[in-house]
């Protein structure tokens, strides 16, 4: 099916029309259409973006249609622009054999989103590690506590403003 | 201290010291949590209560270390995240910047990928038998599975010059053509192994000491694994049918025939039956990339992004240039993200790349099996034994590097 396609959809409205028969991008476009904003098929990969309210609305319409195992979730920091971090949700399909990405913008000033835990238990480490290494928090997460790094640890390294080498003190 | 959340030490009621519960600190100096993973347990006598990893012991950043390096850079670094399955480590790396830039591979560099990857998964799995083993007490089998190990690394040593630390697949092929008398090595060994994993079996197939430590214990189910992001043998060993291999294939491994072994009792002694199984099938694969390795380049046709033979950057004026250019610069890497998966050792490892365009990964995020399979390892544990614990870290087969990062 759609793994075929070879060209790039870029836009909303491109994916809808290329790939009208996706169950992802239909049980989203179902299930919160207005938060759905912008969707894309690039390099065989489907990214599916929506606002940062609708993150947990929209793991469970995609988890209703097939796509069940949480595989990876991270953040992306693109700082100095705004909104800075990106946060990617991998989810495969074992039925459907495909990884989609589920993705979000959030701000910096308010760096904190729903906690995935609900929907998978197995977001749990990976929503951690988020917090720990780029300082997102996650609302209702059962444990958000740091993971990598001490305790005590200043700052977030994988910040793009936290040099490489460290602090130095 | 590790706030638990129930109470810790209670005062003893009325029915004795019964719902006393006890915290117990296991690790990270522990020799059977197979590196630095530390495990607090909430223990009422010897019944697990609760559970908790404690990782980051081995957290080096490498995920910001990547960020300051070029691409060709981060593939010696990525041999140090599952330092026990290092071809593994370089094939999902690779595959996922080749993706960002659609780069074209030839047949023999795939084939000799795959040929090499199978039997980075025979290593691994052999160093997990061996300590898994050794941690139930049958020590014997581990002087065995470390004696074909040996061999494995010495083929190793030979194709890419190290051990352990290959780098060996490179973005757009392969580091050099393998020597010589690779492909009979490897014949050599590949031939004798399928009696090797007999006599494992032998040794821990019928006895009963070892089936009584494993059956029945560390279950998960297929629901509880899929929900746990768990995947690999482990997810296999609960009922779950998929295999990236077979279902999403990459490198060219949909041109071989395999079996995907799954079992549906979800507890270590099937995590050990797949196991197994699993590297006689690896056996079956090296067997057809063996007999069918195609003739031809080992390097993508892309001078700005493969370094040229030694032989023609000496010769040739244009390709001095462009090996100066990687070197010194890099090569800009289209912007884009992708996410790569592959099937390793442990289960899906994934490689997500995000190109902002320069010569510099934006952003480098390592998946592994390991950081996931832990989360699963209290639901394994709850309402079993202590010693079982050790187990069922065995038998999850765990390597800290891939965890921490």
């Amino acid at each position: 099916m759609s793994e075929t396609l070879s060209n790039t959809l870029l836009g909303k409205a491109a994916v809808m029309e290329g790939l009208a028969d996706h169950p992802a991008v239909k049980a989203l476009n179902e299930a919160i259409p207005e938060q759905f904003t912008d969707a894309k098929f690039d390099r065989g990969e489907l990214t599916l973006t929506v606002k940062p309210e609708a993150i947990v609305a929209a793991a469970k319409a995609v988890k209703a249609a097939s796509y069940v195992a949480f595989q990876d979730m991270t953040a992306v920091d693109w700082f100095p622009s705004s909104p800075r971090f990106q946060l990617s949700y991998h989810i495969l399909s074992h039925a459907q054999k495909e990884i989609i990405r589920l993705r979000t913008m959030v701000e910096d000033t308010d760096a904190s989103i729903e906690s995935m835990t609900s929907v998978w238990e197995g977001a749990n480490y990976y929503e951690r590690e988020v917090f720990d290494l780029f300082g997102i928090r996650f609302e209702n997460h059962p444990n958000l506590r740091r993971i990598m790094m001490p305790e005590d640890w200043n700052g977030h390294p994988l910040r793009k403003d936290y040099p490489v080498e460290g602090y130095r003190s | 201290m590790i706030d638990t959340g129930s109470p810790i030490l209670t005062v003893p009621t009325a029915e004795g010291a019964k719902d006393q519960h006890m915290v117990l600190n296991m690790g990270p100096q522990h020799p059977s949590t197979h590196g630095v993973l530390r495990l607090v347990l909430e223990i009422d006598g010897e019944i697990v209560v609760r559970l908790y990893p404690e990782i980051g012991y081995l957290h080096t950043g490498i995920e910001k270390t990547c960020e300051a390096k070029f691409y060709q850079q981060v593939v010696p670094l990525t041999d140090r995240v599952d330092y026990l399955g290092p071809m593994a480590n370089n094939l999902c790396y690779c595959l996922a910047v080749e993706k960002l830039l659609e780069l074209e591979i030839p047949a023999r560099a795939q084939w000799i990928r795959v040929l090499l990857t199978e039997l980075t998964r025979i290593n691994s799995h052999l160093i997990w038998l061996g300590t898994h083993a050794m941690d139930i007490g049958a020590l014997t089998v581990f002087l065995y599975t470390f004696r074909e190990r040996e061999e494995i690394l010495r083929i190793f040593e030979a194709v890419a010059g190290q051990r352990m630390m290959t780098s060996y697949f490179r973005i757009g092929g392969l580091a050099m053509e393998p020597p010589l008398d690779m492909f009979d090595r490897i014949r050599k060994f590949i031939k004798s192994f399928p009696e090797k994993i007999d006599e494992y079996s032998n040794l821990l197939t019928g006895n009963p000491i070892f089936f009584n430590r494993l059956k029945g214990v560390g279950y998960i189910s297929g629901e509880d694994a899929v929900a746990l992001a768990v995947t690999g043998p482990v997810m296999r060993a609960s009922g779950i049918d998929f295999d990236t291999r077979r279902d999403m294939p990459y490198s060219g491994y949909e041109k071989f025939q395999f079996k995907v072994p799954i079992s549906t009792d979800g507890d270590c002694w099937a995590r050990y039956m797949v196991r197994l199984e699993e590297m006689r099938e690896s056996v079956k694969i090296i067997n057809q990339a063996l007999d069918g390795v195609p003739e031809g380049p080992i390097k993508a046709d892309a001078p700005k992004i493969v370094l040229p033979d030694r032989e023609k950057m000496k010769t040739q004026m244009e390709a001095l240039i462009h090996h100066f250019k990687i070197v010194t610069e890099g090569f800009n890497v289209p912007a884009g993200e992708v996410y790569q998966q592959i099937e390793s050792g442990h289960g899906q490892m994934g490689y997500y790349v995000v190109s902002d365009g320069t010569a510099k990964p934006w952003r480098v995020h390592m998946r592994y099996p390991g950081f996931a399979t832990l989360q699963a390892l209290e639901t394994m544990c709850q309402g079993r034994m202590l010693a079982d614990v050790v187990a069922v870290v065995g038998s999850i087969d765990i390597v800290l590097g891939e965890i921490d990062r």
